[in-house]
């Protein structure tokens, strides 16, 4: 975050400002989605409640984020219009965050990649330039840092378990890891906020993060994938499949029935 | 909730204190494969709307009940003891919690 050098921003103007924010908030959105899909179908009742919570926590993150991208964007649409009304080439969250969900250790690990480095994010974005994404942060890094806390057990967990539970959680670490990357991908929006103050630089975030990932795998008994492939393309709007099929269950009912309530 | 036998994960006490000055109160039980595991499972169960301060768990078979056949020799003795209760003086209005 640049020192003191948050000179007055033309925030409303600017598009580099709205595709952060966007990107931010599909983020949680898609997450959130995914992880809420869990429901009723974990394995204890008190995991259910865990995962339902930390769905609930990134729904809630979402709609700060989209309902602040409604007022940049200056068109009247709301977080539920954004939310429920693009399609996804509109949308800019990571690949990461669409991959199916695959079996538990999969789910837990995506959450721990990217709670870990949301957690380092939104600390860092508490001395944003900008009030609204400042505030913003403030809540939502207290929320990721709990759930680091509880998918972080997790991983350690299934690594040190049964032989079942170890193998499903190494097919993970070798399914995901090439997805993380996309996470410290700065483009020349990102480099315009960085120099605005408005959000960190990811490249400094990412010594930390890759510390605590790399802890995380040597206590759950793995090694570090060595994989050089590296997808990216979500936060410009190039999804993969899979994004069609969440935003198709997420968004039918509202789009059959714009403006119901119930 | 399909696990069976010695696989269970153990029962689990939980106490919830909601704030400073206050004691831990009963707030229900769970199942955790540890106690740090019920911690944040009792952080997930029973304080989602602001409940908590403080947790205390304890495993359900560490605790020792006084017996349901001993109540009479317990507890009835106490019934006639009118004087043990701190009726005999004026409590100011503006102590809480006593």
């Amino acid at each position: 975050m640049g020192s003191g050098v948050a000179q007055k921003h033309d925030r409303a103007a600017d598009p580099a400002l709205l595709e952060t924010v966007l990107r931010l908030g599909d983020n949680a959105l898609i997450l959130g989605h995914e992880l809420s899909r869990w429901t009723s179908n974990a394995a204890t009742v008190e995991l259910d409640i865990a995962l339902a919570n930390q769905a609930l926590d990134l729904i809630g993150q979402a709609r700060l984020l989209l309902d602040y991208a409604g007022r940049l964007e200056g068109k009247g649409r709301n977080e539920d219009d954004l939310a429920f009304g693009r399609d996804a080439w509109d949308f800019r969250n990571v690949l990461l965050v669409e991959l199916p969900r695959g079996d538990f250790a999969r789910t837990i690990l995506r959450q721990f990649f990217y709670a870990l480095w949301a957690e380092g994010f939104y600390d860092a974005l508490r001395q944003s330039a900008d009030e609204t994404l400042s505030a913003i942060a403030g809540k939502s890094a207290k929320e990721m840092a709990y759930h680091v806390r509880h998918a972080g057990e997790w991983v350690v967990r299934l690594g040190d378990g049964t032989e079942e539970s170890h193998g499903r959680l190494a097919a993970a670490l070798a399914e995901l890891w090439p997805y993380t990357h996309e996470l410290f991908m700065a483009d020349a929006t990102d480099e315009a906020m960085v120099a605005a103050g408005i959000i960190p630089d990811v490249a400094a975030l990412r010594p930390a993060w890759e510390q605590g990932v790399g802890d995380a795998v040597a206590r759950a008994g793995l090694a570090m994938p060595d994989d050089p492939w590296q997808p990216e393309g979500g936060r410009r709007g190039v999804h993969s499949e899979h994004l069609g099929y969440i935003l198709a269950e997420m968004q039918h009912l509202p789009r059959m029935y714009p403006g119901g309530k119930w | 909730m399909t696990m069976t036998g010695e696989r269970d994960w153990p029962l689990y006490e939980v106490f919830i204190r909601s704030r400073q000055g206050l004691s831990h109160v009963h707030a229900g039980s769970l199942h955790a494969a540890d106690e740090r595991m019920a911690i944040e499972n009792a952080r997930d169960v029973y304080t989602r709307r602001g409940e908590g301060g403080s947790i205390w768990v304890v495993r359900s078979d560490r605790i020792t009940a006084s017996a349901p056949a001993d109540k009479g020799e317990l507890f009835d003795p106490a019934d006639s003891k009118v004087y043990r209760h701190p009726t005999f003086y004026d409590v100011p209005d503006d102590v809480e919690c006593l």
